[in-house]
């Protein structure tokens, strides 16, 4: 069982090729260029390298959001491609869950926090249960710093937080938040592939997947245009 | 042997699939439409619109290929959009037709948008030799065209301000006849007088083929402004006939001048607003006046759609040219950098 996985949620590109004992390959850039010009030539990349023949492929795992509107857009509108064209599912993994599984095992609560601009986060807050699965104290949403402050103080366990969302918010946690806790290092803060990919064999197995026609990305926000077409 | 061409579309609301057979038979053009949800907000919401295309495309591309009696094995190259367009919704389109020529190992055809429209010409039959002068009018583009062979582009003039299919939304907007502002003043004008007002014909001083619409709408609005001043009545039938007259005017002067100038013999009319009646049949007979060679795709080729990318990526393929999986989308794209 080899799954693909893509991950295009945010800054970071990353790609990998996952089954279920080991990471075969995984690619992931955390530069400028965008997701439309390197996602692809990523994941063809990795494909030649591992010598991969396409039709032994069981499935493409997607980072599904929330995230960057448009890299989430390009991760699905590529995972919807490849999966139809040669008919494998996609196995939709939640961004959040994915970026906690970098931290798996640890007894602390695990805290990704992804910048979703306009001052606040997309987060949520994940322990493991006993299959070893990111469950979700708190589930994924897009809210202010404060806000998940607030929450986490609410729980009062120590927490690991990660994502791109930390450089940004470190100081109102320290300032804010007085339980233990403590940061990622940048090797298991980012989005990674590896992680989709691991995280989508385990629910692949499980037969948690869905067709290329019916998979979307999850937003978690709805667009400025109907926002204030329901304020009005 | 016989080349299929599947063709992708998707820089603007409409999302749309097509098979096409060596580049003039189509085997199957399906649109998915979104006009309905962007009509509440009044124009094309690109985060929406956005939404809508991921939302539809694999069961468009698929429509395409059952209502072809093909399988994606069986398609040569996959031609996509590139640009110009909306950059949200190009991306959902670029990168899904990137994706499938990865799957299937075809070649991926990066197309620009208004070399489609020009293309859709290529369907009929007879369709137009190169060269001819083309105008593609659109909700977002106003270009005339003189296309010296396929993939050689010389733009004689283009609109500066709005584009004529913008100047129709706006206008539709104004007269309360709602989006899209293109086919809802062209029926309202069926019932109007389009000698009642006497609206600008707008030149542009710089290149006498450039076009100018925003001095046409301006004048429209104002007149309708100073109508609500007064408290008078709109002649919604009226207004709606005079402004479309004062807009087919300026294209078919325009087109004709450049036929003159060019010494072309055919003509060829492309994009959304091309399927306006008046437009139609004011350039029809303006070229039979000239003894000019007059081509014009039927509606649902005029409409954005994936037959005309299927058309133009066919010629594109068979000259080689092809497209790497880093293709982007490209909002700008100029249809002389091709």
């Amino acid at each position: 069982m080899v799954l693909l996985s893509i991950e295009s949620s945010a800054l970071v590109a990353s790609v990998a090729l996952v089954d279920e004992d080991k990471v075969i390959a995984e690619y992931t850039v955390n530069f400028k260029k965008t997701h439309s010009q390197t996602l692809m030539p990523m994941v063809d990349e990795i494909c030649k390298m591992c010598e991969m023949d396409l039709k032994t492929l069981s499935g493409v795992a997607i980072s599904r959001g929330p995230g960057s509107f448009t890299g989430l857009r390009i991760g699905s509108s590529s995972a919807k491609g490849i999966a139809y064209a040669l008919n494998i599912p996609i196995v939709e993994v939640p961004t959040l869950e994915a970026m906690a599984y970098n931290l798996w095992g640890s007894e602390k609560l695990i805290v990704p926090i992804m910048d979703a601009r306009r001052d606040q986060v997309y987060a949520g807050a994940y322990s493991f249960d006993s299959d070893g699965l990111p469950s979700s104290v708190l589930s994924e949403r897009a809210v202010s710093i404060d806000e998940l402050i607030m929450d986490l103080k609410k729980i009062g366990r120590a927490a690991i937080f990660l994502g791109d969302g930390v450089p940004r918010f470190r100081n109102a946690i320290d300032e804010k938040l007085d339980l233990d806790h403590s940061y990622a290092p940048q090797n298991n803060s980012a989005q990674r592939a590896a992680s989709v990919g691991s995280l989508g064999i385990l629910y692949l197995k499980r037969g948690i997947s869905v067709s290329a026609f019916s998979h979307k990305p999850v937003y978690l926000r709805k667009s400025q245009a109907e926002r204030m077409r329901e304020d009005a | 042997m016989s080349v299929y061409l599947l063709g992708i579309e998707s820089s603007c609301d409409e999302t749309a699939a097509s098979v096409v057979r060596d580049g003039k038979h189509i085997l199957s053009n399906v649109i998915s439409s979104q006009i309905d949800i962007h009509a509440l907000y009044g124009g094309v919401v690109p985060e929406i619109a956005s939404r809508n295309h991921i939302e539809r495309i694999s069961e468009v591309v698929d429509s395409s290929l059952k209502e072809a009696g093909l399988t994606l094995g069986d398609i040569d190259a996959v031609a996509v959009t590139f640009g110009p367009g909306l950059v949200g919704p190009l991306l959902v389109g670029v990168s899904y037709a990137k994706a499938l020529s990865f799957g299937t190992g075809k070649p991926l055809i990066g197309v620009n948008h208004i070399e489609g429209h020009i293309s859709a010409n290529y369907l009929l039959d007879p369709s137009p030799e190169p060269p001819f002068v083309c105008l593609v009018v659109s909700g977002g583009h106003t270009h005339l065209v003189n296309v010296h062979k396929f993939g050689q582009y010389e733009v004689l003039g283009m609109s500066m301000d709005d584009a004529a299919g913008e100047a129709f939304d706006k206008v539709a907007r104004a007269l309360g006849l709602g989006y899209p502002g293109g086919p809802k003043i062209d029926k309202e004008a069926r019932l109007g007088d389009p000698e009642k007002y006497e609206f600008p014909r707008a030149h542009v001083d710089k290149n006498e083929l450039d076009f100018s619409f925003s001095g046409l709408k301006s004048s429209v609005l104002n007149y309708l402004n100073s109508l609500k001043m007064r408290d008078e009545e709109v002649r919604v039938a009226d207004v709606a006939a005079s402004f479309q007259k004062a807009v087919v005017d300026v294209l078919v002067s325009h087109s004709m001048s450049a036929l003159d100038e060019s010494g072309i013999k055919r003509f060829a009319l492309a994009g959304g607003v091309a399927s306006n009646s008046c437009l139609r049949v004011g350039m029809e007979k303006a070229c039979a006046e000239r003894g000019i060679e007059f081509f014009v795709p039927p509606p649902i080729l005029c409409t954005d759609n994936g037959a005309m990318i299927a058309a133009a990526g066919y010629r594109s393929f068979i000259q080689g040219k092809v497209s790497s999986l880093d293709l982007n989308a490209v909002p700008n794209l100029r249809l002389e950098a091709m």
